[in-house]
């Protein structure tokens, strides 16, 4: 048992550091840190910078444009790149659809899709949530009906996150109603320009435009999108979920914040002096570093365990990552509230346009705080998350 | 990185979970309860026989070579099995002196009696009005000749009704709160001056308050600087707290599995109380607290080699915080699952959540090291 980082580690780490010190745009980085939207163009440049680096989709296979980095320069990787921060790659495309296709797909899609999406030449979003099915996903209804050549797809999804820049959507669809309601789903992919196609913002609580919904018409999709076999893209959507395991804890994003709320508590007065100083305070906010200290270390452990043991099947374990990480998230959007205090009442909307960039920074804090409340419940819920752990670790 | 056990580990935590298996069940653990001191010699000349007792001394002072790991390995399976024997007072913290700061002589006069399990120690620390702060010493060593008398009470002192020596901070010069002039040393129990009142302890150890009055002392009696010893405390009683984590997390497995057992077996409205999932979430956060307690538990052995000792202290202050906000979860949410039959003397449950509740009044609570990590700047 040993925590240390080889000497090799330690100099990947900081060969990664030094290309986000020199090629992270510093608009990009500063709007990060203040909790801003990033506008496409600002995401996109800074993607293409990455695959330009070959580091795009660092961990696909390397025939694909992977890095065939070990387990532990992946992490290095993602926490230097959550907590610089820099923006992380799109992983609709990159870390959910990209390895759908390069382990389900045939050759022909490979090579259709997998470079566009590296270079985010097509946008991707997930069309999986509809109305009806949040976290009984299985239950939806949008249908893929089968005429000569084509598909004929109908129905709406939701939740569709950043649908206004896409250029494609994976979707599940039904495609044998009459089958168990796993057994009949497809996994078809489209362009978001086809004719029936449309999106609907949903404004979110924080004012923000992130999610969609998405309706479709009578779209004509060529039959050859399917990727895979036919009523077999509940495996594939299980395989997607399971497939991001350690990332899914945030732990770099986490360590950011909590940096900036030390060295805004530095700054911001209660009682006549910094409120750091307020021990009350300063024991939450140690409760917290703890806590994510123990989640760090409770990452390392997966992922140590993957480098020897290989990815294999789903583990468990992402749970535990995603409820802890998810809680401790939303604690620290908490803190920063209780740091700028009254100062959290100002309301600005902003948009992704950055017309708002005169605005005072105390603005983005209470909508970040808002907009944190969505990490318990989307990736499957904490509470799906709690279902899990009780059937798959603890045979309940 | 990493986080498995080498070959020679693994073996090691299967020979030690194979004799607690076989040696201590719930109605064994009664009746070693009842022995002299409050737990039982064959047991203990057991754990000697394996080399348990020798583990952390290194080979030249008689014993096994082991480091931080091996600790955890036994104190992990000591508190699946809630051992009674005075590992932590003995191995580990008088251990602990004589290792880090015993001379020759010292080590020669009692490792091999611990190795071999002939002798016991106890650590007589607590002082009525100490608290957690390991300066905060009242009880005096003045000096005499080459050596020194004793004078002062301590409470709660684990192992004291059986201890062969004790191991006892006492001033040497300043105040009660000063954080210099404090020594440590290794007194034989039948010395003269002192009176021991015994007791249970609430998870069903053995402790006794302990009053020295004109105790004398020889020149050898004292480990390390008589007038400066804080940082060796300190270093000591960190290795006691991260080993103290080791043992919660054995705990906390042990309640985690008999509480999703029960569960799974009782059955009221005609089905498995388990299928009910407010009941599979508890069991679920359980398992989260349980696991963040073991990547905790981990992080302080490991740091239990930092060079820095600031460093060192802060990251073991954070696990113990850790593992006292997990245990007292999962020991409170174990009785609630199990109902009323958790709330019986005759389920091992309970006794389960009073040793993890003891261990989290042991040497600091959650709240004090909290304080700590945060009063030494945070862990960012």
């Amino acid at each position: 048992m040993d925590l240390a980082f080889t000497k090799e580690e330690q100099a990947f780490r900081e060969e990664v550091r030094a290309f986000f010190r020199d090629n992270v745009p510093p608009d990009t980085r500063r709007k990060l840190v203040e909790g801003r939207h990033l506008t496409k163009d600002e995401m996109v440049t800074w993607w293409r910078i990455l695959n330009k680096k070959g580091w795009g989709v660092s961990h696909w296979p390397k025939q694909y444009g992977g890095t065939g980095w070990t387990s532990v320069q992946h992490y290095i990787f993602n926490e230097e790149l959550q907590s610089y921060p820099a923006p992380q790659p799109l992983a609709f495309g990159v870390s959910m659809v990209g390895p759908v296709i390069y382990t389900f797909g045939n050759e022909e899609q490979k090579k259709k899709y997998l470079p566009r999406i590296a270079n985010v030449d097509d946008w991707w979003c997930q069309g999986f949530s509809e109305p009806g099915s949040g976290s009984d996903l299985a239950s939806l209804k949008t249908k893929a009906e089968r005429r000569g050549d084509k598909w004929i797809i109908n129905g709406q999804k939701t939740w569709t996150t950043l649908a206004q820049h896409a250029d494609m959507i994976f979707c599940l669809c039904r495609t044998d109603a009459s089958a168990k309601k796993q057994m009949g789903i497809s996994f078809i992919v489209f362009s978001m320009k086809s004719k029936g196609v449309t999106v609907r913002p949903i404004q979110t609580i924080d004012g923000g435009h992130e999610v969609n919904e998405v309706f479709f018409d009578d779209v004509e999709v060529p039959y050859e999108n399917l990727i895979g076999e036919e009523n077999k893209g509940w495996d594939y959507a299980k395989f997607l979920l399971g497939n991001e395991r350690t990332g899914i804890a945030r732990v770099g994003v986490s360590k950011e914040r909590l940096r900036r709320i030390r060295d805004l508590a530095g700054k911001v007065e209660s009682g006549g002096k910094p409120i750091i100083q307020d021990s009350a305070f300063r024991e939450k906010l140690a409760a917290c570093e703890i806590e994510l200290k123990a989640l760090e270390l409770t990452q390392l452990r997966v992922v140590a365990d993957e480098g020897k043991h290989g990815k294999g099947k789903p583990n468990p374990a992402s749970s535990v990552l995603k409820i802890k990480g998810s809680e401790i998230q939303q604690t620290t959007t908490e803190l920063l509230m209780e740091v700028i205090g009254p100062f959290a009442a100002p309301y600005d909307v902003h948009g992704d346009d950055g017309s708002n960039e005169a605005m005072d920074w105390t603005a983005q804090i209470a909508p970040s705080y808002f907009n944190n409340r969505k990490v318990s419940i989307y990736g499957g819920s904490n509470e799906i998350q709690r279902n899990i752990i009780a059937k798959a670790v603890l045979g309940l | 990185m990493d986080f498995d056990l080498t070959e020679e580990q693994r073996l090691l935590k299967d020979s030690i979970d194979g004799l607690l298996t076989d040696s201590y069940d719930f109605e064994s653990r009664k009746k070693y309860m009842k022995e002299k001191g409050g737990w039982s010699k064959a047991v203990w000349l057991k754990l000697a026989e394996q080399g348990l007792l020798g583990l952390p001394f290194s080979e030249a002072d008689g014993g096994f070579g082991g480091g931080g790991v091996e600790t955890m390995i036994v104190m992990e399976a000591l508190g699946k099995a809630l051992v009674l024997e005075p590992y932590l007072a003995t191995v580990v913290i008088g251990g602990g002196f004589l290792r880090h700061a015993g001379t020759e002589a010292q080590k020669a006069a009692h490792v091999p009696g611990i190795v071999d399990g002939s002798k016991t120690l106890a650590f007589a620390q607590l002082e009525k009005n100490s608290r957690y702060d390991l300066f905060d010493v009242a009880t005096s060593a003045k000096k005499k000749g080459d050596g020194w008398v004793i004078d002062g009470e301590k409470f709660v002192v684990l192992n004291g009704e059986n201890a062969d020596t004790l191991v006892v901070t006492a001033r040497t010069r300043g105040d009660r709160r000063d954080t210099t002039g404090i020594g440590v040393f290794l007194v034989p129990a039948s010395a003269r001056g002192i009176t021991k009142k015994s007791y249970p302890t609430q998870d069903g150890l053995h402790a006794a308050d302990i009053t020295f009055t004109g105790v004398e002392v020889g020149a050898d009696a004292a480990i390390g600087n008589p007038d400066d010893s804080l940082a060796l405390i300190e270093r000591v009683v960190d290795e006691a707290r991260v080993a103290l984590c080791a043992e919660a997390v054995g705990l906390m497995d042990e309640s985690l599995k008999t509480t999703v057992e029960y569960i799974k077996t009782r059955k009221q409205f005609g089905v498995a109380i388990g299928s009910f999932q407010s009941l599979q979430h508890r069991a679920s956060d359980m398992f989260v607290a349980t696991e963040q307690a073991r990547s905790m538990s981990m992080f302080a052995t490991m740091a239990n080699d930092f060079e820095n000792a600031r460093e060192r202290s802060n990251a073991i202050a954070a696990a113990k915080a850790q593992i006292g906000k997990s245990l007292k979860f999962v020991g409170q949410q174990s009785i609630q699952l199990h109902g009323g039959i958790g709330m019986t003397m005759e389920a091992r449950i309970g006794h389960y959540f009073k040793r993890l509740t003891m261990i989290e009044n042991t040497f600091g609570d959650t709240d004090y090291h909290q304080r700590r990590v945060a009063d030494a700047g945070g862990l960012i």
